[in-house]
């Protein structure tokens, strides 16, 4: 059987298209709704992140974490968040999911432990925030005997040595960080720049699918256009605070915003 | 888990960073470990340099003003009746706490590397103070993040900060204490680690922070170990050092030099802050027996709930209002070579009183909680035991606090 986060690029790039990642958090704002945005997202999205929400994050910016300590305070456990998973999972246009979180988490519910539940939720892949290379390097290989993908993560900062190693150590999918910021900054470089970075990791291994995240939003991602994959966070989770502010259902007004998007890339 | 002698404690790390294999590390975003592998290198060929060093020694003196004193406690000695009470006056310092160390030294890595900026954390608002000023002496521009409910009770410092030019920025998020301080700071510096360079204000953070503060706050031993020889003739048989922990800064620059000696000659005795009597919440996770977590970067043991989020610590001292410790404690803790317990808000506040009472000094509440122990265990030692407290801040900056728990007319009257 194919990897079905590679299958979901194949799928775009036939469509000539770069695939559509976006990230909300698990029971934000509650753990039905969280559950009601992916399924009405699914449809436009090619995989999705999942944010494990954590009350010391230390790469998040404020839009994230507003949305983390909602979800926090709403009660959410690991254990919902794994049945948010498997339940969305059940519908028939689901798509890839993509764990997303810091470590602890994980450390505390045992890394074991931890994959067998993914496996049995049908998470696809795991972003682990403060886990780098080579610190991930056992865990990684792990994951990968558990068929979920390890995604690495490389910035503007990574030198170009640690940058072959991490390449060589990576799975399906990796991830550029596309500029010196938490999540939810403003884009502050240009994106010839951001794409001039991306073809570096590209020539590198054209293999992997490399998707480029951070300062994407309704404005910028039509500018991403010729990359594997644009991850969009904050925007939408910035989308979620504000359809609360208003009395609005974030549901719907989210499934917008993200229809828009795609249509931008489409 | 074995503790070597000989080699220094920050320097027992493994090649990712962990002391004992477990403590410590680098947990960081991928952005930072770029600049965390620079101030390594920087860090690792420095102490090694002796203009370095000269350099730094020639600031301790004539900025800092090292020694501090280590005078004993007559009347107190007298008043408890069991071993010698003696206290190393760390609160000498110019700024008037141990914090000076730290940020002197970094502020002379971040001008040797080029930044023109230093940004860093606070609880207490000594951490924060310090570098404030230790930035302004080294040129630097200067950012501080505090929580907003410290920035509400710890007025002083913050007035001093503002005042040496810094920026405070008070953080919002989560429970307004020094732990998002932390956070919001390497937040910060994921952000802008290409021009700044980013203080720890303690023995926390990944492993390089956590080395740079122990080496620099060990002047405080340095000292000591002087001082006791210079009034003992040798280092006593019986030596009992009693310092708080609250990230563990002050405690292993108290310690460091004495590491090699039998426990049973110098004794390691850590208080941590045990938070309200009547209250559930505290910020002591290794005398309550708190889980192995990572926290800002490194695996310590700390307060957190089953799923692995960090839990609120409760405590009158802003200093020790962290819910986790250093890993050099965690090391310490479990090669046994450091005993550690804590104190209640109630029995800090009542070993400021007694101290203020006998003696002309004037602990802040981070080290009465020292002295709280301290105090209670003196009665059953030796008189031949030479008990030595670290105070390591002044209590200036807990007046609010402490004219709202004890009266105006007693902190006036001290």
């Amino acid at each position: 059987m194919l990897n079905p986060i590679k299958l979901a690029f194949n799928e775009a790039k036939k469509n000539k298209r770069p695939a559509l990642l976006t990230y909300t958090v698990a029971g934000d704002s509650s753990k039905k709704q969280s559950l009601e945005i992916l399924e009405s997202i699914s449809e436009y999205v090619d995989l999705l992140e999942i944010g494990v929400p954590h009350n010391t994050p230390v790469a998040d910016g404020g839009q994230i974490q507003t949305s983390a300590y909602r979800a926090i305070k709403n009660g959410i456990k690991m254990n919902d968040i794994f049945k948010i998973v498997k339940d969305f999972k059940k519908n028939k246009n689901s798509k890839p999911v993509i764990l997303m979180g810091y470590y602890n988490m994980i450390y505390q519910y045992g890394e074991n432990n931890f994959l067998k539940d993914c496996k049995k939720t049908g998470v696809n892949g795991l972003i682990i925030v403060d886990l780098p290379w080579p610190e991930n390097k056992v865990f990684s290989k792990k994951c990968k005997k558990s068929s979920i993908d390890f995604i690495q993560l490389i910035s503007p900062t990574t030198s170009k040595k640690r940058l072959k190693s991490i390449i060589k150590d990576s799975h399906n999918m990796i991830y550029y960080i596309s500029m010196l910021s938490t999540t939810g900054g403003k884009l502050k470089v240009s994106p010839r720049e951001i794409l001039n970075n991306y073809n570096k990791i590209k020539k590198i291994d054209p293999k992997k699918n490399c998707v480029v995240g951070f300062g994407i939003t309704e404005k910028t991602i039509s500018k991403f256009k010729n990359t594997d994959g644009l991850v969009v966070g904050s925007q939408i989770c910035k989308e979620i605070t504000r359809s609360l502010n208003n009395r609005q259902n974030p549901v719907i007004n989210v499934s917008k915003m993200v229809y828009k998007l795609r249509k931008k890339i489409s | 888990m074995i503790l070597k002698k000989k080699i220094p404690v920050i320097d027992q790390v493994n090649r990712l960073g962990f002391w004992g294999g477990k403590f410590g590390g680098n947990f960081v975003p991928e952005t930072l470990k770029k600049p965390i592998e620079d101030l390594e290198i920087q860090f690792n060929k420095l102490k090694k340099d002796k203009n370095f060093i000269k350099e730094r020694n020639k600031y301790f003196h004539e900025w800092i003003g090292v020694p501090t004193r280590f005078i004993k406690l007559e009347n107190l000695t007298k008043h408890i009746g069991g071993a010698e009470i003696w206290s190393k006056v760390v609160s000498d310092a110019n700024g008037g706490a141990h914090k000076i160390y730290n940020a002197t030294v970094h502020c002379l890595l971040a001008k040797r590397s080029g930044k023109k900026v230093i940004i860093g954390d606070t609880g207490a608002g000594y951490a924060g103070k310090m570098l404030s000023m230790a930035a302004k002496k080294f040129g630097l521009k200067c950012k501080i993040f505090m929580g907003a409910k410290d920035i509400e009770r710890q007025q002083p410092n913050v007035r001093a900060m503002k005042k040496n030019g810094a920026d405070v920025i008070p953080v919002y998020s989560g429970s307004q204490t020094l732990v998002d301080a932390v956070s919001e700071c390497m937040r910060y510096w994921v952000a802008h680690c290409d021009t700044t360079a980013m203080c720890v204000g303690s023995t926390v953070g990944p492993a390089i922070f956590v080395r740079i503060c122990g080496w620099s706050t060990s002047q405080i031993s340095r000292e000591l170990k002087i001082q006791l020889i210079s009034e003992f003739g040798t280092i006593p048989k019986k030596l009992k050092l009693y310092n708080c922990v609250g990230g563990g800064s002050s405690s292993f620059g108290f310690w460091n030099e004495f590491m090699d000696y039998d426990k049973k000659q110098v004794e390691f005795i850590g208080v941590e802050a045990g938070g309200p009597a009547k209250s559930k919440k505290h910020a002591a996770p290794l005398t309550y027996g708190s889980k192995i977590g990572i926290l800002h970067g490194a695996a310590q043991y700390v307060n957190q709930n089953s799923d692995g989020q960090i839990e609120e610590t409760e405590s009158i001292s802003a200093g020790l209002d962290y819910p986790g410790i250093s890993p050099l404690h965690c090391f310490l803790k479990d090669t046994k070579r450091a005993r550690y317990t804590a104190a209640s808000d109630e029995e800090a506040l009542k070993a400021y009183q007694l101290v203020t009472k006998y003696e002309n000094l004037r602990p802040s509440l981070e080290p009465s909680h020292a002295f709280s122990v301290a105090i209670k265990e003196s009665k059953k030692f030796s008189k031949e035991t030479i008990v030595v407290i670290n105070s390591c801040g002044d209590a200036y900056k807990d007046k609010k606090i402490l004219e709202k728990k004890l009266g105006k007319k007693y902190v006036k009257s001290n």
